[in-house]
């Protein structure tokens, strides 16, 4: 540590310590810098010992991160993953656990891991001679969104191969594997889902919307899926570098009242809930465990990357950071930690939900706790909860059925997605995925119950008030 | 001439008519709204919502004297102006003054100092030389939707504005100026006197002139950087937007760095980001700000309090404990000793001064006082402890216990500090 001070010369300049908590981070490299190399592929840091568990690299292994040796990183991944499905009762002995599954590092990782998870789980189960309390069971997802790329059909039947390869390589414990093209959420009775989404796709002018909405569809699709097959949990492999890039892609389209609903370990506004367990690893790191134990990925180039859109020039700009400091992305996530999540955000312990349909359970999820009694009004697109803005601009408007629509809608997806025409928005809308409208019909038919139902009491005839009811 | 053509020609000149007049032909396309503008009516409209925002807002009051930041560069410029001619047309009846700061910067502010100076000078038949004034110079404003260096923008008019200027430097504030700093301490933690004196130094100079308010140009792309900056940084307590429409905490640290001494990699991919975002879609600029606005802060994360400084008298959201710092700086000091080699030779020239401070700091508790940044950065100056106030706090050691219980600052003898030698040590 003598020469920490010139180490530590480089580019950027400190700022004064604020007590609100600027938080620059030392780089990693440098940390480990002095006694151990870190690269990758281990030059002549291979001397050193790894730095957990002491032991000398044999020949033939390298050092991999931080100056551990392979089963240390593995172990300190699988560590972090642990840790978050225990902290936030990610998966219980009971659930039915979907992992979506994207080709990336990220979700086969996430794949990996509650296998191994189950793998355990189901050797001690065995071992156990009570055998009371039952061992969780897997399912995997893989949305098939070549309809907006260009992959030619031979292609994609050897993907699907590939991917029930993987699946079926996980053993023990048998594993469905659920396969479903985008465009099912959009079909209707005998009409094809992919002329309508075809369809809804055209009317999407601008680029980053576009990729929104396909994202917004995709997540429909697991939540289909795993409705249908009876799933509790879907498991996605986002990290923090994923997440770090939505917290700036989100802050740039002025999302900023609902970013933190989609930065945290649990997001339960969905009938299925998402948990988030690997969100604490890096890309980098996941990437790293694939290249090392040998697990599949597959480079699925899902959708022709537009230099127009808003998301693509975010993933890059991190990049260059992360690249330029490589505790970046973890500062980014830090940041967006200390801003208030949503009464979602969390499981209520509450063994009374269990007996509420599946439906109707996220709604009382938000009531039970006690941080928010209100329970929040969602996007219809993107699900994001709605500012005191966007409800005070939705209390101005008429109660067509179109206008709900439009009103049930946030500042971005309105901006982005929505058709600006009246003519090609009702076309658009009328082509909308029916869990999309559904959840409108529901909410509408609702609260004229509950004004039926309060319509004694009420003594101003109007809400233009902006009064919630 | 047949039909076609007539039609053909006024089917491209009706393309090019002004949005908003529909008289006079476009002259460019309005970066924030992308809408194809005239001149004439781009000068209205961008006057015109700044008025807005300062009626909306309420930002003056009759006969306030308001200082008009000016560092010469083109935000300033048309700060100046627009200020000017707002507070004329529709007699908001201010007292307006320039005010600008010289930090002692060889090679950085000088030009600009000079454009200030040339818009103090007043002169007869201003209006008329205004309106050169306006076809001219400010179109290059209006054209911009890239960035303009500030050397374009040494065009004014031959008048200026009318505004009569002050200069503020460090030297006058201070007693140092930024190339006397950068000597004492180098190049590592230079951002920090600069940023810090400079905010000072505003409103310091604003206070010296009796100035009621500060207007500065900062812009929604400043904002937006800023807030970009600050989630990049971990720095929750600025993302609170409140701050945003805080005149003078307007200013963060590093803004307009002088570049020349602290190169900072991630703000000048912040400031690309933002260029290219601009490019894809405009309105961005503003999404970052009504974010900013929108983020609510987890009630346990912990924001800075506002204090004053015992010594200057200024707000402070920071307050630094002399002693306390001097037993930061102690304790780092011996970290630093102890990490290196000691080879026992001649005490640094840094460690004789710390004794020296130190004995005199025994004898005085009257210099228990609660100072803000800039005081305790001149104290670190002024007694060669370059690093007084930078750098890690050490949390509760023993000699800070000992304060705590009433006991004055424990000697520190001849043998704790003797065993203490250092080499030549890089502080």
């Amino acid at each position: 540590m003598a020469s920490c001070g010139s180490a530590c010369d480089q580019s950027h300049c400190r700022r004064p310590d604020d007590s609100g908590g600027a938080e620059e981070d030392v780089p990693e490299r440098f940390s480990a810098s002095r006694d151990s190399d870190t690269s990758k592929t281990a030059g002549d840091g291979d001397l050193a010992r790894c730095s957990k568990c002491g032991e000398e690299p044999k020949a033939g292994t390298h050092r991999v991160l931080n100056g551990m040796c392979a089963s240390c990183f593995r172990s300190y991944l699988y560590g972090k993953f642990k840790l978050a499905v225990s902290t936030n009762a990610m998966i219980s002995p009971t659930d039915k656990i979907l992992v979506a599954f994207s080709g990336g590092p990220g979700s086969r990782v996430a794949l990996q891991f509650v296998h191994e998870m189950q793998k355990k789980s189901l050797e001690s189960w065995d071992a156990s001679k009570s055998q009371s309390l039952p061992v969780f069971g897997v399912g995997v997802a893989f949305v098939d969104e070549s309809i907006s790329s260009v992959i030619p059909s031979p292609e994609l039947g050897r993907i699907f191969k590939h991917i029930k390869l993987i699946v079926s390589s996980l053993v023990p414990g048998h594993k469905d594997l659920h396969i479903a093209p985008i465009e099912d959420v959009c079909s209707m009775g005998s009409d094809d889902g992919t002329t309508r989404l075809n369809k809804l796709l055209n009317s999407v002018s601008d680029a980053t919307g576009k990729e929104d909405f396909l994202d917004h569809l995709c997540i429909l699709s697991l939540q289909k899926i795993a409705l249908d097959n009876g799933y509790t949990k879907l498991v996605v492999g986002s990290c923090s570098s994923t997440i770090a890039r939505h917290v700036i892609s989100a802050t740039v389209k002025g999302q900023g009242y609902s970013l933190p609903a989609d930065v945290q370990y649990v997001d339960a506004r969905w009938e299925v809930p998402v948990v988030l367990p690997l969100r604490d690893c890096l890309t980098d790191e996941l990437s790293l465990l694939c290249q090392l134990d040998g697990l599949e990925t597959l480079q699925l180039s899902k959708r022709p990357s537009s230099s127009n859109s808003i998301n693509s020039l975010v993933s890059s700009f991190i990049s260059r950071l992360q690249d330029d400091n490589p505790a970046r992305e973890r500062t980014i996530v830090r940041t967006a930690e200390k801003l208030k999540p949503f009464g979602f955000n969390k499981f209520v312990e509450n063994k009374y939900h269990e007996f509420i349909p599946s439906r109707l359970r996220c709604k009382f999820q938000n009531t039970n706790n006690g941080e928010s009694d209100l329970a929040e009004v969602f996007c219809t697109f993107c699900m994001s909860p709605l500012s005191e803005s966007e409800l005070h601009d939705m209390h101005g408007k008429s109660q067509t059925l179109v206008d709900t629509f439009t009103a049930a809608c946030c500042q971005s997806c309105s901006f982005q997605i929505l058709p600006k025409e009246s003519e090609s928005l009702q076309h658009f809308l009328s082509f909308l995925p029916q869990s999309m409208t559904r959840k409108v019909a529901d909410s509408t038919l609702e609260q004229s119950l509950l004004r039926e139902m309060i319509d004694d009491c009420l003594l101003v005839d109007d809400d233009a008030d902006g009064d919630r009811t | 001439m047949g039909d076609s053509d007539a039609s053909s020609r006024s089917k491209r000149a009706a393309a090019r008519l002004c949005s908003i007049c529909n008289q006079r032909q476009a002259a460019l396309k309005r970066p924030k709204t992308l809408q194809q503008i005239c001149k004439e009516c781009f000068y209205i409209v961008f006057e015109d919502e700044i008025h807005k925002v300062i009626m909306d807002n309420n930002l003056f009051r009759r006969g306030e004297r308001v200082a008009v930041a000016a560092s010469g560069g083109k935000d300033s410029t048309v700060l100046a102006y627009v200020m000017s001619q707002l507070n004329r047309r529709h007699n908001y009846g201010l007292d307006l003054f320039l005010l600008s700061v010289d930090e002692g910067i060889t090679g950085y502010r000088d030009d600009s100092l000079e454009t200030v100076k040339r818009n103090e000078i007043e002169k007869e038949g201003m209006e008329e030389k205004q309106m050169h004034w306006k076809n001219e110079a400010l179109p290059l404003v209006a054209n911009a939707t890239a960035k303009i260096s500030t050397s374009h923008l040494m065009l004014e008019p031959p008048e200026g504005y009318g505004l009569p200027l002050k200069v503020v430097s460090y030297k006058d504030l201070y007693g140092w100026t930024m190339d006397e700093i950068v000597k004492a301490i180098g190049l590592k933690n230079n951002c920090t006197f600069c940023g810090v004196f400079r905010r000072q130094a505003l409103d310091r100079g604003a206070a010296l002139m009796k100035a009621d308010k500060i207007v500065t140009g900062h812009n929604a792309d400043d904002i937006a950087e800023t807030v970009l900056l600050n989630i990049l940084r971990g720095d929750i307590a600025r993302l609170n937007a409140e701050h945003f429409y805080f005149v003078s905490s307007i200013l963060s640290a590093d803004n307009e760095c002088a570049g020349i001494y602290s190169p900072n990699a991630y703000r000048g991919f912040a400031r690309e980001f933002i260029k290219d975002l601009e490019r894809i879609r405009p309105r961005a600029i503003l999404d970052i700000i009504r974010s900013g606005e929108n983020f609510r802060i987890a009630t346990s994360t912990k924001l800075p309090e506002q204090g004053t400084c015992e010594r200057c008298g200024y707000i402070s959201s920071q307050e630094f404990d002399l002693i306390n710092s001097m037993i930061d700086r102690i304790a780092n000091v011996e970290l630093l000793i102890a990490e290196s080699n000691l080879t026992g030779q001649a005490h640094s020239q840094e460690t004789i001064v710390m004794e020296n401070s130190i004995l005199a700091v025994q004898g005085a508790e009257s210099m228990a006082e609660k100072l803000c940044k800039a005081c305790m950065l001149l104290e670190g100056l002024n007694r060669g402890l370059p690093k007084l106030g930078i750098g890690r706090t050490r949390g509760n050691n023993d000699l800070k216990k000992q304060r705590e219980h009433g006991n004055s600052v424990p000697k520190i003898t001849d043998s704790n500090l003797q065993s203490k030698q250092c080499g030549s040590l890089d502080f």
